[in-house]
């Protein structure tokens, strides 16, 4: 089931989940989950609150250490600066005093020592930066006063100039209008494209990555499955994951995933076009 | 250009030496207060900055009963404050204030106890002086050790001022960049403690809130980039400062006369002041945004 990024020549492996399992104070969040990610692919970590997904984030982060199971991030060795991580649900502080610019710049030197000197190198390197993400309009404006659209790309920049070959994004849609929520997907899948990055994208409703996504890996009650998108969603492969009658419906271009069972709890959100499972 | 100002500047000020003290301690903690301030302030943890403060009565007026200088009980109360509220919890956002609760309840009772055993031995002033401090008063002899607390605690902060600007913008970022976020965190808290209890000495323990939080409060208001908010808070604080200590002494001969009125009221109400400045400021600017954006819709 591997998938081959779009024009390129041989697919390097960025990412390798192999036999994952996570016990918390007795509890299986995470049971025997395995997948890998090349350069340049964009992926979707889908599935419902509670499933796993953070708890996946944070085992490849290192933030957590696995039961059982390997995580290897670009062959063999596992450094911070190697993965960009944007976390879930970040509130910048209107009161805080610091530029969008500011931020991004501690993604080169943030965890260092002492006060950042200004260079016309490491100015460069930010406006290119903020340029790359459309940023250079609120480069100079207080960060805690951006939109949440705006916000995220910053965050996005800030994940992005330390040149990781792994970005991670959690929930990165969630709290975004309709159109935000679209620019920031198209970034995203532009950036992973022309620097071979390998994204990772976590978020419970997976239709707007649907024109994006390379593969899909799909999280119910600590169990996976992954492929393409038309491998794992649907009906058969998710009746397997949940171990109970699962239909897939097709709306126009959005996907519907309802459960059989008639005590299913149907969630619909606004706009949202998919229905989670109990 | 002195001679302009002798309406202002009474004669002897500057020769004067428990002034010449007051302005140079003065200056210097101000300084301190406002680096450390910003961060408090970003960190919201200004409950338990002022808490230190409180906290610290305990120690400054157990220093009176040990016949010590109350600025070593400041410091040695606070640490352990300090050390308290992080083994607590002072970490997690839902704990902060819980952590900072108990010690301070704990701390203000051992307060309560020092401060009657002073009064009760007759040692004249030591309520007001640990309280509401006692600037005029500082022993020449105690400048340089206030100067070794001032570089640890303004050191503690400029070493570590990009993990700690990081990890107040957000830990999980910080932790995801390999900053070590608690060990940040009690440096911290060690550069709060050694702050709050040097303003202690300067303007009483109960108003050294005010120098730490007022001038940072209004930075903020004023720059969109830490260093510079730092910059301007310690500015603040020290015009302030030295402007308390001019007043003050120009006020010896003011109503009722001839007792000088406390420094630390001069300098919280000037803080108080610069405060209300930026906010008519930040709020006119915020409405004449409004009324643009405004007639721009229209």
């Amino acid at each position: 089931m591997t998938v081959q990024a779009q024009g390129a020549e041989s697919p390097a492996e960025i990412l390798a989940v192999e036999g994952v399992s996570v016990t918390l104070s007795g509890r299986e969040i995470l049971h025997d989950v395995t997948f890998h990610i090349n350069a340049g692919e964009f992926t979707g970590l889908i599935g419902s609150n509670g499933a796993g997904k953070t708890t996946l984030m944070r085992v490849i982060l290192g933030l957590i250490t696995p039961t059982s199971g390997t995580v290897r991030v670009e062959s063999g060795t596992r450094g911070k600066s190697q993965i960009g991580y944007v976390p879930q649900r970040i509130t910048l502080d209107p009161d805080m005093p610091m530029r969008a610019r500011d931020l991004v710049g501690l993604g080169i030197d943030g965890q260092r020592f002492g006060l950042p000197w200004p260079s016309a190198a490491r100015r460069k390197r930010i406006d290119e930066m903020l340029d790359s993400v459309d940023a250079m309009r609120f480069a100079d404006a207080r960060v805690g006063n951006l939109s949440g659209g705006e916000q995220q790309r910053i965050l996005i920049a800030h994940a992005l100039i330390s040149e990781p070959r792994l970005l991670l994004l959690d929930e990165p849609l969630a709290n975004l209008d309709i159109g935000s929520e679209q620019e920031v997907v198209d970034l995203l899948s532009r950036i992973a494209r022309r620097e071979r990055i390998a994204v990772l994208i976590s978020t419970h409703d997976m239709n707007p990555l649907l024109p994006v996504m390379d593969r899909i890996v799909y999280v119910a009650a600590g169990r996976i499955a992954t492929g393409t998108t038309a491998e794992v969603v649907s009906s058969e492969s998710l009746t397997k994951l949940y171990g109970h009658h699962v239909d897939v419906i097709h709306v126009h271009d959005r996907i519907l995933v309802v459960a059989g069972r008639s005590d299913a709890a149907l969630h619909h959100g606004g706009d949202e076009a998919i229905v989670e499972l109990m | 250009m002195l001679g302009s100002l002798s309406p202002l500047i009474e004669p002897g000020f500057l020769s004067n030496a428990p002034v010449q003290t007051a302005l140079i301690v003065g200056g210097i903690v101000a300084v301190v207060s406002g680096i450390v301030g910003v961060f408090t302030v970003m960190r919201g943890q200004s409950f338990a900055g002022h808490s230190l403060a409180d906290i610290g009565t305990a120690g400054g007026s157990a220093s009176f009963l040990l016949g010590t200088s109350p600025l070593f009980g400041f410091v040695a109360m606070n640490l352990m404050a300090a050390g308290v509220m992080e083994w607590i919890g002072i970490r997690r956002p839902r704990g902060r204030d819980l952590a900072t609760g108990i010690v301070l309840g704990a701390a203000l009772g051992l307060a309560a106890l020092f401060l009657y055993l002073d009064t009760a031995s007759s040692t004249t002033g030591a309520t007001i002086n640990v309280l509401f401090g006692s600037i005029f008063t500082l022993q020449s002899s105690l400048v340089p050790v206030i100067v070794v607390f001032s570089v640890v605690a303004a050191g503690i902060v400029l070493a570590m001022y990009r993990p700690l600007l990081l990890s107040s913008v957000s830990s999980d970022l910080a932790t995801a960049q390999g900053v070590r976020v608690r060990f940040v965190g009690i440096g911290y808290l060690v550069a709060l403690a050694v702050a709050v209890s040097l303003s202690a000495v300067t303007i009483g323990a109960i108003l050294s809130t005010a120098l730490l939080i007022g001038p940072a409060a209004t930075a903020l208001r004023i720059t969109n980039r830490t260093g510079r908010a730092a910059a301007i808070a310690a500015a603040i604080g020290v015009a302030a400062t030295w402007l308390g200590v001019l007043l003050a002494y120009d006020s010896f001969y003011w109503f009722p006369s001839h007792n000088g009125w406390p420094v630390s009221f001069f300098v919280v109400t000037l803080i108080f002041l610069t405060y209300l400045l930026s906010q008519v400021r930040f709020m006119r600017r915020s409405t004449v945004r409004r009324t643009a954006v405004a007639a721009q819709a229209g």
